[in-house]
């Protein structure tokens, strides 16, 4: 099956990695993703704080896209990686199934550019797509350097399974637990999985009077991910990414206890038990990539 | 995780500070009922399920899961309240709009299932349309500046957005995390190249067609009922959390 994938801002810019790995894992599993063409700013958080109905319309032209790109009447499924961008269209897509006034609209405001939305696209993110669509099984035959043990905290965050959860649970989501223990990597348990990494809106440590509270959030998730003894924190998104490594030495410096830990895409670590090429994966441009040793991967692809 | 002691007590005088002067209501807490505006509910009622929020039973729940209610001058259980009771000008001049990260987790343990962070973000809206939003506060100034390019470019260029962010509100840390750019620069993560899509009349004509106008609600005139009374807990200026 071939999705439609939406890339959004991030996976452009500061998080290349997340789409190498994410295109080099798709690719070595035999499905496809093919780019929207011509997408656009999913709409989220930043705009809906603005303005609500441009947002809506926003989402809505890549939804509008990606049917017009399918070009079948058969529903299509539009991959979007970050989280946010995830939420967004997720809300996009139920509110204009679900409320008339919005419904029309956003309808005039897509036939003004040209376009329209029928309902048949849907947001999907990949972390649903391998572990439900794919599967488990799939992962597991093609696997050629289980991480041995490796212990990954699993990281879901915020829109990944609020408020709409649609694949995993809101609470205590177990769905990348599982791919980690089908690659053979040991996923910590810890409390933290769905708290609020503070990178999302409030412009965390960036800049403002809330650096100090993003600082925090920052704080709490790496220690405690460090004292369940994780070697790797595994994140689903890259908002999360670029904030939960990239302040680690200021948080150190403020906190005055060491919090370096390595955060990675989950597609990372699944492309390394695949056996992919440390570059495909994009693990060049992380700031800080410290694993044990593993296994060199075994030639030939599985036994 | 809660903030440990020290830190909590560092965390509250700070929120005392900022909260200096602006006391909603006053040193004994008294409220003059002349000062709501009983149309201000009505209007977030507006928003699906915003009509739910009268049904609010001040559990706290939503500021104990809330990550940052240690850092907000109104927790979000007192703001739902404020915000019912029609402290329109106290509840749009909060900081606790901005803090909130629109993280969810207040909506999702909500036993009224009121939609708390939807209601953050109307009130986000307002607060920037009437121009009582904090003129510093980064949040509010990220998020113009992003709205500002995608309507012209379609998408927006993080590494431009982070700079014109640094410049407008502290410029003075612009040199303080230069390292950070030029390390991730190094790395292929950041460049300044425009990211643009093609069809941008197109999408233009679609904004300008989708644009708000600004739809001050049904204001209604009606006496206020008596939900839109204000609570004792939400009177008394430092109520429970
Ligand atoms: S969790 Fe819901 S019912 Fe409880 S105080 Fe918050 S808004 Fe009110
Ligand atoms: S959405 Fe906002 S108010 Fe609700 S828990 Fe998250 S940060 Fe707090």
């Amino acid at each position: 099956m071939r999705y439609a994938y939406f890339p959004g801002c991030s996976l452009k810019g500061s998080s290349k990695a997340y789409e190498e790995s994410l295109l080099a894992v798709f690719d070595t599993l035999g499905e496809g993703l093919d780019e929207l063409d011509d997408w656009n700013c999913c709409g989220a958080t930043a705009y809906f704080a603005i303005d609500e109905a441009k947002a809506y319309a926003l989402a809505a032209r890549n939804l509008a896209l990606a049917e017009d790109q399918a070009g079948n009447d058969a529903p299509v499924d539009l991959v979007a990686p970050c989280a946010g961008c995830y939420m967004m269209l997720l809300k996009a897509e139920r509110r204009l199934s679900e409320q008339q006034s919005i419904r029309g609209r956003i309808d005039g405001a897509l036939q003004a550019g040209g376009l329209s939305y029928r309902g048949r696209a849907r947001a999907r993110h990949p972390l649903d797509v391998l572990v439900n669509d794919i599967g488990l099984e799939r992962i597991a035959d093609a696997v050629t350097r289980p991480l041995g043990g490796l212990r990954v905290a699993c990281y879901y965050g915020c829109l990944l399974v609020r408020p709409h959860a649609t694949f995993d649970d809101q609470y205590s989501p177990t769905s990348m637990d599982r791919l980690m223990r089908t690659i053979g990597a040991e996923p910590v348990d810890w409390p933290l999985k769905v708290r609020c990494c503070g990178g999302s809106c409030c412009g965390g440590p960036l800049v403002g009077t809330i650096r100090e509270a993003g600082l925090r959030l920052i704080h709490d998730l790496l220690k405690e991910a460090k004292s369940r003894g994780a070697d790797v924190l595994a994140t689903a998104c890259p908002l999360c990414q670029f904030n939960l490594e990239c302040f680690q030495e200021r948080v150190t410096r403020e906190f005055g206890e060491p919090v370096e830990l390595t955060v990675g895409f989950f597609t990372q670590l699944l492309g390394l038990a695949l056996g992919l090429d440390e570059r495909r994966l994009g693990i060049h441009r992380m700031l800080r990539w410290r694993l044990p040793e593993l296994e060199p991967a075994a030639a030939g692809g599985a036994p | 995780m809660t903030p440990d002691p020290a830190h909590r007590s560092e965390v509250s005088a700070d929120v005392r500070a900022r909260r200096g002067g602006r006391r909603p209501y006053g040193l004994r807490g008294v409220l003059q009922e002349s000062r709501l505006d009983p149309g201000f509910a009505a209007e977030i009622a507006t928003i699906p399920g915003g009509d739910r929020l009268r049904e609010c039973i001040e559990c706290g729940a939503c500021s104990a899961v809330c990550p940052l209610s240690a850092y907000m001058d109104h927790t979000p259980r007192r703001l739902m309240a404020m915000t019912q009771a029609g402290l329109r000008d106290e509840v749009l001049r909060s900081t606790s709009i901005w803090v909130c990260a629109s993280c969810y987790a207040c909506t999702a343990v909500c036993p009224k299932q009121i939609p708390i962070t939807e209601v953050m973000y109307a009130l986000k809206r307002m607060a920037v349309r009437e121009g009582t939003f904090p003129k510093r506060f980064a949040t509010p100034v990220l998020a113009r500046e992003f709205v500002g390019s995608v309507d012209r470019w379609g998408r927006n260029t993080e590494s431009r957005l982070a700079a014109s962010l640094y410049l407008k509100t502290h410029p003075g840390l612009l040199l303080k995390d230069g390292w950070l750019a030029q390390r991730l620069m190094r790395r292929g993560r950041m460049s300044l190249v425009r990211e643009s899509i093609r069809q941008r009349a197109k999408l233009g004509r679609m904004l300008r067609a989708a644009e708000t106008s600004p739809p001050r609600a049904v204001v209604s005139s009606a006496s206020p009922s008596s939900s839109s009374r204000p609570r004792a807990s939400a009177i008394s200026g430092e109520g429970p959390r």
